[in-house]
């Protein structure tokens, strides 16, 4: 029987607390208490299509553990490419074997739920060889002084599917397909148009899930009590009372985050998951619902194994690993919300030359430095002669990854004069664990916080928006190590 | 072994413009006002000159990217012109092509232009440019002034100097070439300046404040050179020598390697090397009347203070503080204020520092006149810490 193998996540640092919000918004909603808590925001350089590869990362840590990835799904509402495939640039920072089957997938909060269960289908159907790696993420923006906006988040979860039970098995899934249009957004627009809250609640929710979770329970000869876990990715008040009419008792529900990070998309469902992974007991039954124009329903089993595989950070970490917005009008521009002063600097033309990027696609894409097979120095980025004084040996250099190494802080500054949208951009020279040196950008640095020998991870982030011809490029950046 | 260019070439005239916010000038304004003075100097005809090199940066920004700009603002009678650039360094670039078109013979009598009208783009600093077609793909979007403040960062690191201290010197350095600037009449920034003020400045790249960077300039230079039998044959019987010609290019060492520090720059040590041994130098702080370096930022002099041989490793901070290149040091620096007070037109400026220690050598420099002058060093420094082109002349007085 297919499971879960292993399963990451990723919360962006940043958290605007709700009385920020409120503080700036209050005017427009006569006062409403904004909620409690804090949610998670991406910085400028952060989106989907980052959020979902590390939260992959945190799954895969290192790249023997991808080598036998044979399916890759990007599940999001909110990819920043709409015609260039999101999974394959993931697959390809990665370093994913090329051979891998690499899909987007979207339109609708419940494509992380649904992609998860076309996995365990898929991983049931065919051989045993490979592990399918499923992905959602969303960055969902939402209108200044909206519900939406306090109640979003950002965040992704990432769950790697294998042939053989794993850390929890799937026992069964149900579908509901409904064009129940509760909120909706149109290809190329910004925000969602959302109706009545109760209308969703009431015919939503509680009409459409029951039957299908009950269905799933009577097939799978599971008796509701025994659900030890209930994830819902919504409000606390509907999980409560979605519980009532599934038969489920109300402490069996798993928090959904909503203080801490706001539901953040089409991967909350999966989030919520990998925080019940990291404390489920051997046997504890898991139902997981997924919620968007229908129901799915997914009822897993941990094993006995459960426990034995961790993600780098997980859930927990992540949530620990916070940084709290200070401007609410920063969030604002990072969201492209707000237009700001971005100076003439900000013209630079930042055109791609895409030849040069597939030519160089090991080098940019992937942090891949070369290792001289004559004097073992490692150099990035590859290039045809060895750096090293004492060599210089022409085409003696293999391909060396650099992106899951380690590195330290050899130099840096807080630049106020470059552009960059969350100035200073900090930036510097690193000094890899492995050996060579980097001249990059730092990710996640705010003034003060970097120091000369501190210790740095890399992350892939959003280097360049090219707006004349609206392309994005990304590249490798150092970030503070952090718990990891 | 060569026998490299010591006393081969030397300077009969050179020019240079005011430099400044020159918004009335064009590039060709700037360049007529150097070469005028410059053909004045030599006492020569325009039609005496028999090659031209034309030394500049920003080719989007100033004169477009060939030659034509100098024999077209010039009227040049139908001779060679070649257009130069290695970065910062193009000025000192336009000198050596000059210099060793007439050590080889192929003539008698060349100019040597470095100009750059950078106060067209419409902001302050430098203008921007890509950086080709890869290194866009990942190099930081980086400034001048935070490319060097890398060096600032890592040289308090590796001699455990708290940035207080290196602040200070570095404001020092400021300073001192305010201070020589007030004399210096050509000079774009004249006012003097307190180390609080220095201190106290807004921060522009950390922990480069804007009074640690030089001022963006627009203007001119060059020199006529020639043989030293042909200078006797115009009636010359002392002329400022070329002694020495050294450039080194970063070959991916610093960009790439971890044995960099980050903390000084190897092409200077390997250029100035070169040159002192080139102009037979064994003790360039006894031997050196003054010195004109790359100061595009405080602590850029401050590194290269050691990379020159001019302070041991790690003292450099403590030397400037004890005054040693203040005018009336041991090897006064930036006598007419330096990159950072006379101004830095990028293409322009290393003939700007050969200008000044033109001017120091003939008894010429008024009230920052340093007494004796007989040898003074100018030095480049294009790009950034990470890969750049060194370049280091000596020039010295020579009797023909």
């Amino acid at each position: 029987m297919p499971g879960i193998a292993a399963y990451g996540v990723y919360l962006p640092r940043l958290r605007i607390p709700r009385k920020l919000i409120a503080g700036a918004m209050g005017w427009l909603s006569g006062g409403k208490k904004p909620g409690r808590g804090e949610r998670t925001a991406c910085n400028w350089d952060e989106d989907s299509l980052t959020m979902g590869l590390e939260a992959i990362r945190d799954a895969l840590p290192d790249y023997a553990s991808r080598r036998d990835v044979r399916s890759l799904v990007l599940a999001s509402t909110t990819l920043p490419f709409a015609d260039r495939s999101n999974a394959t640039l993931v697959a390809s920072a990665l370093d994913l074997p090329d051979s891998v089957l690499a899909a987007d997938v979207g339109g609708s909060q419940r494509a992380g739920t649904t992609a998860l269960a076309q996995a365990f289908t898929q991983r049931a159907a065919s051989g045993p060889d490979g592990r399918i790696v499923v992905a959602a993420a969303d960055r969902r923006l939402a209108r200044p002084g909206s519900e939406q906006e306090l109640a979003y988040g950002h965040g992704a979860a990432a769950m790697v599917v294998g042939a053989d039970d794993g850390l929890a098995r799937c026992i069964g899934a149900r579908h509901l397909a409904a064009d129940f249009v509760d909120h909706h957004r149109l290809a190329g627009e910004t925000f969602d148009y959302t109706l009545e809250e109760r209308w969703t609640r009431e015919a939503g929710w509680f009409t459409q899930v029951p039957p299908v979770v009950r269905e799933l329970l009577t097939t799978s000869e599971v008796p509701s009590s025994s659900i030890r876990h209930f994830i819902v990715p919504a409000d606390g008040a509907i999980g409560k009372r979605l519980a009532t009419l599934c038969g489920i008792a109300e402490d069996r529900l798993t928090d959904p985050m909503t203080d801490l990070c706001g539901l953040t998309g089409c991967g909350h469902s999966m989030l919520m998951l990998a925080a019940v992974l990291e404390k489920a007991a051997p046997g504890d039954l898991i139902l997981l619902v997924g919620f968007g124009q229908g129901v799915d329903a997914l009822l897993l089993q941990a094993t006995d194994r459960i426990g034995t595989v961790r993600p780098r950070r997980g859930v927990a970490a992540s949530l620990r690993a916070r940084h709290e917005e200070t401007d609410y009008t920063r969030f604002l521009a990072h969201c492209g919300i707000l237009q700001v002063e971005t100076g003439m600097r900000a013209e630079r033309d930042a055109r791609t030359a895409q030849p040069a990027l597939w030519r160089k696609h090991a080098e940019v894409t992937a942090l891949t430095g070369g290792r001289c097979e004559r004097c073992g120095t490692v150099q990035f980025p590859r290039s045809r002669v060895c750096v090293a004084p004492e060599c210089r040996a022409t085409d003696t250099q293999l391909p060396h990854l650099l992106a899951e190494n380690t590195g330290r802080i050899k130099t840096f500054t807080e630049d106020w004069l470059a552009f960059t949208a969350r100035p200073p951009l900090v930036y510097g020279n690193i000094a890899f664990a492995d050996g060579g040196n980097a001249f990059i950008e730092f990710a996640d640095f705010d003034p003060g916080e970097a120091q000369v020998d501190a210790a740095v991870r890399f992350v892939f982030r959003l280097k360049d928006i090219d707006r004349l011809r609206g392309f994005r490029r990304y590249f490798w950046k150092a970030a503070p190590l952090g718990d990891a | 072994m060569a026998s490299g260019i010591r006393d081969k070439v030397v300077i009969i005239g050179m020019g240079c413009s005011q430099f400044g916010e020159r918004w009335d000038c064009g590039p060709d304004d700037l360049m007529i006002e150097a070469f005028t003075e410059a053909l004045g100097d030599a006492g020569l005809e325009r039609d005496d000159l028999e090659a031209g090199w034309l030394g500049v940066f920003y080719d989007e920004q100033s004169v477009s990217k060939s030659a034509l700009a100098l024999s077209m603002a010039l009227r040049l009678p139908q001779i060679p012109v070649t257009r130069v650039e290695n970065l910062c360094a193009t000025g000192t670039e336009a000198l050596r092509g000059a210099a060793y078109a007439v050590a080889s013979g192929a003539c008698d009598i060349a100019l040597a232009m470095g100009v750059e009208k950078l106060k067209d783009t419409g902001f302050g600093g430098l203008p921007e440019r890509t950086k080709g077609s890869f290194e866009d793909l990942w190099q930081p979007g980086f400034t001048p002034p935070g490319a060097f403040a890398q060096l600032a960062a890592a040289y308090a690191a590796k001699h455990r100097l708290p940035m207080a201290d290196l602040k200070r010197a570095m404001a020092h350095v400021s300073v001192k070439s305010h201070a020589n600037a007030v004399h210096s009449p050509k000079a774009h920034l004249r006012r003097p300046v307190t180390e609080a003020q220095v201190l106290e400045a807004p921060m522009i790249a950390w922990p480069l404040g804007v009074l640690d960077c030089c001022g963006v300039s627009d203007g001119a230079a060059c020199a006529i050179v020639t043989t030293p039998e042909r200078a006797r044959a115009l009636g010359r019987r002392d002329a400022v020598a070329i002694k020495a010609l050294q450039l080194v290019a970063s070959n991916g060492y610093e960009l790439s390697h971890q044995g960099w520090d980050g903390a000084h720059t190897p092409t200077t040590r390997a250029a100035a090397q070169r040159a002192y041994a080139e102009a037979g130098i064994t003790d360039p702080r006894r031997e050196l009347s003054s010195i004109e370096v790359h100061d595009c930022f405080s602590i850029t002099e401050l590194v290269l203070m050691e990379d020159l041989g001019l302070s041991d490793e790690g003292r450099a901070a403590f030397d400037i503080l004890d005054g040693r290149f203040d005018l009336d040091g041991a090897t006064p620096c930036q006598t007419d204020g330096g990159l950072k007070c006379f101004g830095h037109p990028v293409g322009a400026s290393g003939l700007r520092m050969a200008y000044e220690i033109y001017n120091q050598l003939l008894g010429r420099a008024g009230g920052r006149q340093v007494a004796g002058a007989s040898l003074g060093l100018t030095h480049n420094l294009g790009g950034i810490p990470n890969r750049n082109v060194a370049s280091v002349s000596v020039l010295g007085l020579r009797s023909l």
